[in-house]
C-alpha cells in the first residue's frame, strides 16, 4: 500500500480515507472512465461495465445529502450506543456510510435530504493492538 | 424436460438445541421427509445440503453417516440466507437435467444468539458504530428507510408486520414463538436499530427442513396424491447498483427473479394464493410486497393497513409465522419456506390454512446477494 498518512501521525480508518502530507484530508473515489461508475478504493475492473483498467482515482466531495439511516441502539459489545449509522450520497457522486453527529438520534429530528458535510476526527479514541491512532470521517448537518 | 414435484417435506418444530450436532438436526428433518414421502434413504440418489456456519464441514456426507451412507453424491450449499433455497434448486436441476429421479434437499442450521452482521474486517480498529453500522438490524432498517423516504411509510407500518406475523406464528406447532404481540408491545420493544424494535427482527434458532423431489416419471409411479408441482425456480444475483457499496440491495435481485419466475410459472401475482417470504426484518417484508408484485409500488403500508397480507386477507404472506416469530435457521429458511407452501397446496395447514390454495410462491434473500423464488402448484 502507498503511503497514508503523516510519518508518525495517525493513520486513516479506511484505505479511501486519504491523508496527503501537505494538505486537508479527502475521500477517494475511483472512477471508470468507460460507464463513469464511482467505487470505493482501488480496483483494476469495473463493476458495473465490466471494463478493464479504466480506472482512475477521484477526489470526492465534502458534501452531500442523507439518503437514508437508521438509529442503532444495539450493538456488538463494547461498541457506544446510540448512532446514527447514516448513508450519505456525495454532491457529485458516490455514496458513503458513516456516523451522523452533531444532531440528536431522534428520527423527527433527522430529514431525509438534508445538506451535510464531511468532516475528518480521531476515530473515537479507538486505537489498533500496536497502540496507532486512527483518522475517520463522520457526517453533520450543514446549512443548506 | 421432465417436471419436477416435491413427494415429502418436513421440517422440526424450530427451537435451540445445543446438546445436538448441525448433521444430528439435519437427519431429523430428512428422516420426517422420506417418511412424508414413503420412500427411504436407499431410494434416493443425490443428497443437495444447505449449510452456512459448517460450510466447510461436508455437512451433507456427515447427514449420511447419521440415515444410511448409501454413497450417493452429495452437494453442500452455501449462499447466505438462501441457502437451503439454492439447495432445493440444485436439486430441482439435477431432475429438469435428467440425472436423477429421486433426491433429497435437507436445510440445516445451528445459530448462536445474539447480532449478525461484521464488524468491519480484522485490520485496523473496529469500524462498528465509527462508520455507520454493518449489523443486520441497521442494515434493513436503512433498507426500510428508504421506503420511509419515498412513500412516507411509518414505523407503526412496519411493527404491524411483526404484529401480523406474531399472530399467525400462534396457529403454527412449528414455530419457535407462538405468541400474539400487540402493537402497542412491538412498538415499545427494545429499540435495535430505528425503526427496528427487538420484535421486528427474525429470531435465531436451531433448525432444518426437507424436501424429497421426484421426477414427472417417478412421481407417477408413486402416485401423485399428495404431490405438489414445482412451477418455476429461479436464483438471482444483485445487478449492480449506485449505493451497493454501503447499501446491500435487496429490491433487484427479488424484483428479478419475480419476473423470471412468474414468465416460467405463466402466471402473474394475481393468482398465487399465499406467499412465503423473507421477512429476516418487519422492514424486509414491506419491500418485498412490491418487489414480488403483490401491490403496485408505494402501496405496501395500504396492504398491511387494511389486513391485505394476514390470513383471510386478499393474499396472506406469512402464514406459517414467518422469519420474524417461526424462527430464522439460516440454512433451513428456504427449504421451511417450501414445506409451509406445500402443507397449504396439500390442505393439511390446519388451523392456519389458507382455503383453497392451490398456487404459491417462495422467496428467500442471502445478503450479499441471492435471491432464489419457487413457485409451486397443487397437482390433483
Amino acid at each position: 500500500m502507498a503511503e497514508n498518512g503523516k510519518a508518525g501521525g495517525p493513520l486513516p480508518v479506511v484505505d479511501y480515507l486519504k491523508l496527503p502530507e501537505d494538505g486537508e484530508p479527502y475521500l477517494e473515489g475511483h472512477k471508470c472512465g468507460a460507464c463513469g461508475a464511482i467505487f470505493l478504493g482501488a480496483r483494476a475492473t469495473c463493476a458495473k461495465c465490466g471494463a478493464r483498467d479504466r480506472m482512475a482515482a477521484v477526489k470526492l466531495a465534502n458534501t452531500g445529502s442523507l439518503y437514508a439511516y437508521s438509529i442503532v441502539h444495539r450493538s456488538f459489545p463494547g461498541i457506544e450506543v446510540p448512532y446514527v449509522s447514516a448513508i450519505v450520497d456525495l454532491d457529485g457522486g458516490g455514496t458513503v456510510k458513516g456516523n451522523l453527529i452533531g444532531i440528536e438520534p431522534d428520527p423527527k429530528k433527522i430529514a431525509f435530504g438534508m445538506p451535510v458535510e464531511v468532516v475528518y476526527k480521531d476515530a473515537l479514541g479507538r486505537k489498533d493492538k500496536e497502540g496507532n491512532a486512527y483518522i475517520s470521517f463522520f457526517f453533520q448537518p450543514r446549512a443548506a | 424436460m421432465s417436471e419436477v414435484y416435491i413427494l415429502g417435506t418436513d421440517m422440526i418444530r424450530f427451537g435451540r438445541f445445543p446438546d445436538k450436532t448441525v448433521p444430528q438436526i439435519g437427519a431429523q428433518a430428512a428422516l420426517m421427509a422420506l417418511d412424508d414421502a414413503g420412500l427411504g434413504i436407499r431410494d434416493m440418489q443425490a443428497l443437495y445440503c444447505g449449510n452456512l456456519f459448517q460450510a466447510s464441514a461436508m455437512v451433507g456426507q456427515r447427514i449420511l453417516q447419521e440415515i444410511g451412507q448409501t454413497g450417493v453424491p452429495v452437494v453442500n450449499t452455501a449462499n447466505a440466507c438462501a441457502t437451503g433455497a439454492t439447495a432445493f434448486r440444485e436439486a430441482w436441476m439435477a431432475i429438469k437435467a435428467g440425472m436423477y429421479d429421486l433426491v433429497l434437499a435437507v436445510g440445516v442450521e445451528q445459530m448462536g444468539k445474539g447480532l449478525l452482521g461484521g464488524t468491519g474486517g480484522a485490520r485496523g480498529i473496529p469500524k462498528e458504530g465509527l462508520l455507520g453500522s454493518g449489523t443486520m438490524p441497521a442494515v434493513f432498517a436503512e433498507a426500510g428507510m428508504e421506503h420511509a423516504r419515498k412513500y412516507g411509510t411509518t414505523f407503526e407500518q412496519f411493527a404491524k408486520i411483526s404484529v401480523k406475523n406474531h399472530h399467525h406464528s400462534t396457529l403454527n406447532p412449528k414455530a419457535m414463538y407462538q405468541k400474539e404481540t400487540p402493537l402497542e408491545e412491538v412498538m415499545n420493544a427494545e429499540m435495535i436499530a430505528y425503526p427496528n424494535t427487538k420484535l421486528m427482527c427474525s429470531v435465531n434458532v436451531d433448525g432444518s427442513a426437507a424436501a424429497v423431489l421426484a421426477s414427472e416419471r417417478k412421481a407417477r409411479e408413486l402416485g401423485m396424491q399428495r404431490a405438489v408441482r414445482v412451477r418455476a425456480s429461479v436464483l438471482t444475483s444483485d445487478p449492480w447498483q449506485e449505493r451497493d457499496l454501503v447499501m446491500p440491495d435487496v429490491n433487484t435481485c427479488t424484483r428479478n427473479a419475480a419476473k423470471a419466475a412468474y414468465e416460467m410459472a405463466g402466471v402473474g401475482p394475481h393468482d398465487i394464493d399465499l406467499v412465503e417470504l423473507h421477512d429476516c426484518f418487519a422492514t424486509a417484508e414491506m419491500l418485498h410486497y412490491e418487489n414480488l408484485g403483490l401491490c403496485g409500488d408505494g402501496e405496501a403500508g395500504k396492504m398491511i393497513d387494511e389486513g391485505q397480507t394476514a390470513l383471510g386477507g386478499r393474499i396472506p404472506v406469512n402464514v406459517s409465522g414467518g422469519l420474524l416469530s417461526k424462527g430464522h435457521p439460516l440454512g433451513a429458511t428456504g427449504i421451511a419456506n417450501l414445506y409451509e407452501v406445500s402443507t397449504h397446496l396439500r390442505g393439511e395447514a390446519g388451523k392456519r390454512q389458507v382455503a383453497g390454495a392451490k398456487l404459491g410462491l417462495t422467496h428467500v434473500i442471502g445478503l450479499g446477494s441471492a435471491c432464489a423464488i419457487h413457485v409451486l402448484e397443487k397437482v390433483s
